[in-house]
């Protein structure tokens, strides 16, 4: 759906979403990963559990929320990728008392 | 201008107070009329912490706990009424609520604050102290700097937000009117009726209630009254949605029923500023760390002030005007706590019938000489 402008530019940068290995480019944002990557829904909402993808890729719809190196609902358009990050799509509410756990 | 538009009853005031009992005179088959300013006006039912809490509250002032414990026990069918009026759920729960306490002189405070209440009662007023670990058992969580907590058992919470829009349906439903963008700059008493001029029309009414919170200061000389009410900021911040962790609401710390965690609460003395103040809100969120520590890793999503509408003794005026009858002032700092009794007994009242007996100590006149305490 979604294919890069300049293909060739910014070196390969290899994150992890939900576990698996994406190759995005250095200098573009996780959402921007995401959607080349195909990798939408980024997230289904707490309350009505509706799909959502990035709106505005630029820090104002908190619709691309998704968890980033073990921080949920960080602005997925607001991180620039960085080698080995670990990325998960959210598909529930936060649970927090799991993450004491951890 | 258009002419006057009548009704039996005009409220002024569109907030919790206000839509409580235009809804309990609309479903007692008065025609209402509410008046709200607008968004411009401080809007104090909007920046609410939600709170149905009973545990603390009247001490010295019996009849201000009786009054309360009354509104409290009438919630359930209030909430339930207005859920089947409108099909909205209020995600009220009242299982019970904690205050907790994060020294050993506050958890002895407690105890001498509730148990003069109870004795100076002579119905129930069930509460228990807890230490940590009893704490705990009921409000997992918590964290080691929580010494104890006094857990009143008729305590709860409620969306504020929630029951607002459901106070304003229900009232569009049964015919009342709501007027919005309604400043009031006059109201006139002629041949017993009111004639409420605003900026954008008038009014006309046989009644005329006045519920608007801080506005009251104004509109109260207008029909022979005194409403000496005052600000004060409380602020707010609520983190993003979480998994239900914290089934009890607390007195600073409450789960909203759609996993938002709220965390209040200040009291300050600073006018007509409904700004936040970021050292403020830094003392609020890590006292709540202190009594949750799981909240500190959570991401807070928003943040608010609001202005409490207070009396010097932080106690209700509801009082009819002698000069002006059929004129009535109505104002409280606990408009959710109160909302039930508030659509009911009260509008009663003011709909022309007998006053409850819990009330009759509220009047303006007890306030020229009260120091400024903001009790509960």
């Amino acid at each position: 759906m979604f294919k890069r402008l300049t293909p060739t530019e910014g070196a390969p940068v290899d994150v992890e979403v939900d576990g698996e290995r994406v190759t995005a480019r250095a200098g573009e944002s996780v959402a921007a990963a995401l959607l080349n990557a195909g990798r939408v829904p980024l997230r289904h909402t707490p309350i009505s559990g509706a799909p959502r993808a990035p709106v505005c890729m630029m820090g104002v719809c908190f619709e691309c929320l998704v968890e980033i190196d073990g921080m949920p609902n960080v602005q997925a358009c607001m991180v620039p990728v960085r080698r080995g990050m670990r990325i998960r799509t959210q598909h529930e509410t936060r649970r927090v008392e799991v993450d004491d756990a951890r | 201008m258009s002419m006057a538009d009548e009704a039996d009853v005009i409220v002024i005031g569109g907030g919790i107070v206000g839509a409580s009992l235009a809804y309990g005179l609309a479903r007692r088959g008065r025609s209402v009329c509410l008046l709200d300013e607008g968004d411009d006006a401080f809007r104090a039912a909007r920046g609410n912490f939600g709170l149905v809490w009973v545990q603390g509250k009247g001490a010295g002032t019996p009849q201000y706990a009786r009054w309360t414990l009354r509104s409290a026990a009438a919630w359930p069918a209030f909430a339930s009424e207005l859920t089947a009026e409108t099909g909205i759920d209020l995600e009220l729960s009242q299982p019970g609520g904690f205050h907790l306490c994060l020294s050993d002189a506050e958890l002895a405070g407690r105890q001498v604050l509730l148990s003069g209440l109870r004795d100076s009662l002579d119905v129930d007023y069930p509460f228990e102290l807890l230490d940590h670990s009893a704490t705990a058992r009921l409000c997992p969580h918590i964290g080691r700097d929580v010494v104890g907590a006094s857990f009143g058992q008729l305590d709860g919470h409620v969306s504020p937000l929630r029951l607002l829009r459901a106070l304003l349906q229900a009232l569009s439903q049964r015919g009342g009117r709501l007027a919005t963008g309604q400043k009031v700059t006059a109201i006139a008493h002629r041949a017993g009726a009111f004639d409420v001029t605003t900026e954008s029309g008038r009014f006309g009414a046989a009644r005329v209630v006045l519920a608007a919170g801080l506005g009251n200061r104004e509109l109260a000389p207008m029909v022979g009254l005194e409403a000496p009410v005052v600000p004060n900021r409380g602020e707010i911040l609520v983190s993003e949605r979480l998994q239900p962790f914290l089934h009890h609401p607390t007195a600073h710390v409450r789960q909203t029923g759609e996993g938002g965690v709220q965390l209040g609460d200040s009291k300050e003395d600073v006018g007509y500023d409904d700004r936040t103040a970021r050292a403020e809100l830094a003392r609020i969120a890590s006292r709540a760390v202190r009594m949750f520590p799981l909240l500190g890793r959570v991401n807070v999503v928003r943040a608010w002030g609001a202005l409490r509408v207070m009396t010097a003794d932080g106690l209700p005026i509801y009082e009819a005007s002698t000069s002006h009858p059929g004129a009535f002032v109505v104002t409280c700092h606990s408009g959710i706590t109160l909302a039930a009794v508030h659509a009911d007994a009260l509008a009663q009242w003011l709909g022309g019938g007998t006053q409850p007996a819990e009330i009759a100590p509220f009047l303006a006149a007890r306030l020229e000489h009260v120091q400024a305490t903001h009790s509960h």
